[in-house]
């Protein structure tokens, strides 16, 4: 039997930004549209305020939750210099979907190495779809900036062939009653985005 | 119904719908979320023990008493504990036993990638390994089956890309509990003197060769024939990596790694041209395929360290195989994001101070060991569980007078529970004069709030007795004790100095809880702010290494040598003010 190709998508930003919440709610969107999804994460002390990330990958049959080098579809990048830690993963043909965000890491703060300046500038000159959005200034005004976790994949969503009544579906249950509606605007303002 | 779980969700309720209602273990990662999934189901007994050793001993004692049980950790876990371990193969079980291995190759969390696989074939007991998460439910099941068909503990061995990676998984039944327990008596079998135990010697050797027998038809063994050129032998996530890159060779799946089912791998190699052995770390598989005197193809194309991806299997076969490579992709080099303390953290004050005394710092196992990084630079060394004291005196009693007032242990109050009393009594017995510095964050932080002893809660979240840590290194014969707060600076550095010049061993338990704790986190502090103008860019406060504060540099301008100021990024920042305590400027408020 053959199968269709898996696709594959990379999370990766900093310890606290939400990612593995994130690409559950990836996964649970992808099991309700009917398809076969496994994703690999890794917590732990790797967690503490260093890289994370979250490899999801479906199709009708998926094997590995892993993905290889050069066969990544889609990059949604919580940070933005941490989506240059990920390029060698990608497709030529990737997606790249990047918050303006910036996290300077202990080199940074300390003065013994500089954040890369024109990221942005540079994968647009490098990848055909390159997005850039501030999730943090529209998480502030979807009235909490814990949501931009959320809006960024309300831009994800709108790169994916899922069905929008099927994400709200998805992030409606998987937040407590009082976090349901902030949630949902975040989406809605990121897929608008 | 199928239910988005991780695998080590995906185990606990493996375990469950097996009828397990007992288990024991010790937090560790990659096996952490197993006990906690496994403590929320109903009617179950799930506890945390000081360690795995204690874990496996009451595992084992649950066994006897005809109650099936689990005993759960990480790869290391299986060192502490394997003391039992090698003895209660002897015995046997009485009703199941299963040990829960969950191994980090790539050391993700850990401080070694050892193949636990090897204990398997050294303590002779079977081992299952799962393949992915519906495996790692179900073989999980199957792991208590055989424990209870073949009176032998059963290794389920996890990794970190089985245990914490997710997928949608089927649910089985749930096997309704069986109190089977009661008190019986077999002195042959369970009193392990020597003449006992050399006649249960030759019943582990008849049971591993049952246990042989069983692999041949054992149903998670299985051949997969397709194109007859390839064959692959592998098991666990390397099965899941080859098969995706590699899906029409012809695979023998192994789901029990130890005994292997010779005949049937005998069987394989006959209907192949060419054979690799497809496993991450050890050539375990291999060296028994090959002692078989059948050849086949492993560590010579594939890596010995790390963890594989599906990547690194097909460049390695398609390399040898002179087909395509993969093309090599350029990585980019950008400034490395170690994991850091968290803002606020407790352990920052402490390895501040002990980072500029030029002591040697003997660590231990916790988000402590994260100081030894810049700026920090507060520990020297990092060994295992419960390491720091037993080091710590080792090396002052080796340096004599050389070491006087410079050989300090550092351990988190988790640790010196799980294996840090006996040699804090050991320096007491053997006169010794280092310092040991007790981390008290309340919990065990770096697995993410685990409960222990000295927390007053237990892992089914019933309040207990809180060991009072302080009463204790008293009980054992500590004479100079001191109780700090480690958020204040000033007092600590005295403090320690005062305790390194004194005679014989001193102990300073350093006590406020992590701030990711649920108690601590209703403190609500103001974040601090650094007045540009005040900041004369001496660098101080970076020095903490604290996340939320950096570096703005500035044009020269005429007249003034300062090159830039430090910056507080107040969404980040928790208000715990070390920064305000060493600015000499008055910068922060």
């Amino acid at each position: 039997m053959t199968h269709s190709k898996t696709k594959s998508i990379l999370l990766a930003g900093v310890g606290g930004q939400g990612i593995l919440r994130a690409s559950d709610i990836v996964c649970m969107a992808l099991i309700e549209a009917g398809m076969d999804v496994k994703k690999s994460e890794v917590h732990g002390m790797a967690q503490r305020g260093g890289c994370v990330t979250s490899h999801v990958r479906y199709s009708d049959k998926v094997h590995a939750p892993l993905s290889k080098h050069g066969s990544i579809d889609i990059l949604l990048a919580f940070e933005k210099m941490e989506t240059l830690r990920y390029l060698h993963y990608l497709t030529k043909d990737a997606t790249i979907i990047v918050n303006a965000d910036e996290i300077y890491p202990p080199a940074v703060n300390l003065g013994e190495s500089d954040y890369h300046p024109d990221i942005v500038s540079f994968l647009q000159s490098n990848y055909k779809i390159v997005k850039e959005i501030d999730a943090t200034e529209l998480a502030k005004k979807a009235g909490n900036v814990k949501t931009a976790n959320v809006v960024l994949l309300g831009v994800l969503a709108h790169h994916m062939d899922i069905k929008l009544s099927v994400w709200e579906d998805v992030i409606a249950k998987a937040f407590p009653e009082k976090l349901r509606k902030i949630n949902l605007t975040a989406f809605q303002m990121g897929n608008a985005a | 119904m199928k239910v988005l779980m991780s695998g080590n969700e995906a185990i606990a309720r493996g375990v469950y719908e097996a009828g397990v209602r007992f288990a024991a273990g010790y937090p560790g990662t990659p096996s952490t979320e197993i006990m906690e999934e496994f403590a929320r189901y109903e009617g179950v007994y799930a506890e945390w023990s000081p360690n795995e050793k204690v874990a496996l001993e009451v595992a084992i004692g649950a066994a006897l008493a005809g109650e099936k049980s689990l005993a759960c950790m990480k790869h290391v876990g299986v060192n502490v504990a394997a003391d039992p371990l090698f003895t209660v193969s002897y015995t046997g079980t009485n009703s199941a036993l299963v040990i829960i291995t969950a191994d980090d190759p790539s050391l993700h969390s850990s401080q070694n990638e050892q193949d636990n696989r090897n204990y398997a074939k050294f303590a002779k007991i079977p081992m299952l390994e799962p393949s992915d998460v519906q495996e790692a439910k179900d073989f999980a099941k199957l792991a208590f089956a055989i424990s209870s068909q073949f009176d032998t503990p059963v290794f389920l061995r996890s990794t970190t890309r089985v245990s914490h990676s997710k997928a949608p998984v089927t649910l089985g039944d749930i096997t309704p509990y069986e109190d089977k327990t009661n008190i019986s008596y077999n002195a042959a079998k369970f009193v392990m003197v020597p003449a006992n135990a050399r006649l249960r010697r030759v019943e582990v050797e008849k049971r591993l060769n049952a246990l042989k027998e069983f692999a041949e038809t054992f149903s998670e063994n299985k051949m997969e024939m397709n194109n007859p050129e390839i064959g692959i032998i592998t098991a666990g996530m390397s099965y899941s990596y080859a098969k995706d890159v590699f899906p029409d060779f012809s695979y023998l799946k192994l789901g029990m790694v130890y005994p292997l089912p010779e005949k049937m791998i005998r069987d394989f190699a006959a209907r192949v041209k060419r054979i690799y052995v497809i496993e991450e770390l050890d050539p375990f598989l291999e060296e028994q395929i090959k002692a078989m005197g059948i050849k086949v193809i492993g560590k010579e194309i594939f890596p010995y360290t790390l963890e594989f991806d599906p990547g690194i299997i097909e460049n390695a076969i398609n390399k040898y195989e002179h087909a395509t490579p993969h093309p090599v992709h350029k990585i980019h080099s950008i400034p490395h994001r170690p994991p850091n303390l968290c803002p606020g953290c407790p352990h920052r004050g402490l390895f501040y101070v002990l980072g500029k005394l030029k002591c040697f710092v003997a660590g231990d196992i916790g988000c402590y060991t994260l100081s030894y990084m810049k700026p920090l630079e507060g520990i020297n060394s990092c060994i295992c569980m419960g390491a720091s004291i037993g080091m710590a005196h080792g090396m002052s009693k080796a340096l004599k007078d050389k070491g006087r007032g410079k050989v300090v242990g550092v351990i988190g109050d988790s640790t010196f529970i799980h294996s840090g009393i006996p040699p804090l009594l050991n320096m007491v017995y053997n006169k010794s004069n280092a310092l040991v510095i007790i981390l008290d964050n309340s919990t065990t932080a770096m697995t993410g709030m685990q409960e222990h002893p000295a927390t007053g809660f237990t892992l089914l979240g019933e309040e207990t007795k809180s060991l009072d840590i302080k009463a204790l290194v008293a009980a054992l014969g500590i004479e100079n004790i001191r109780v700090i707060d480690p958020h204040h600076l000033k007092t600590t550095r005295e403090i320690i100095k005062e305790e390194l010049a004194k005679d014989g061993p001193s102990v300073i338990i350093a006590e406020r809880p992590c701030v990711l704790f649920k108690k601590a986190k209703t403190e609500n502090k103001k974040p601090f702010k650094i007045d540009p103008d005040k900041c004369n860019g001496c660098r101080v406060c970076l020095g903490l290494g604290c996340p939320p504060i950096s570096w703005k540099k500035i044009a020269k301008t005429e007249g003034s040598k300062k090159a830039g100021y430090a910056v507080i990024d107040e969404t980040y920042c928790n208000g715990c003010g070390l920064c305000k305590q060493v600015c000499k400027f008055d910068a922060i408020s």
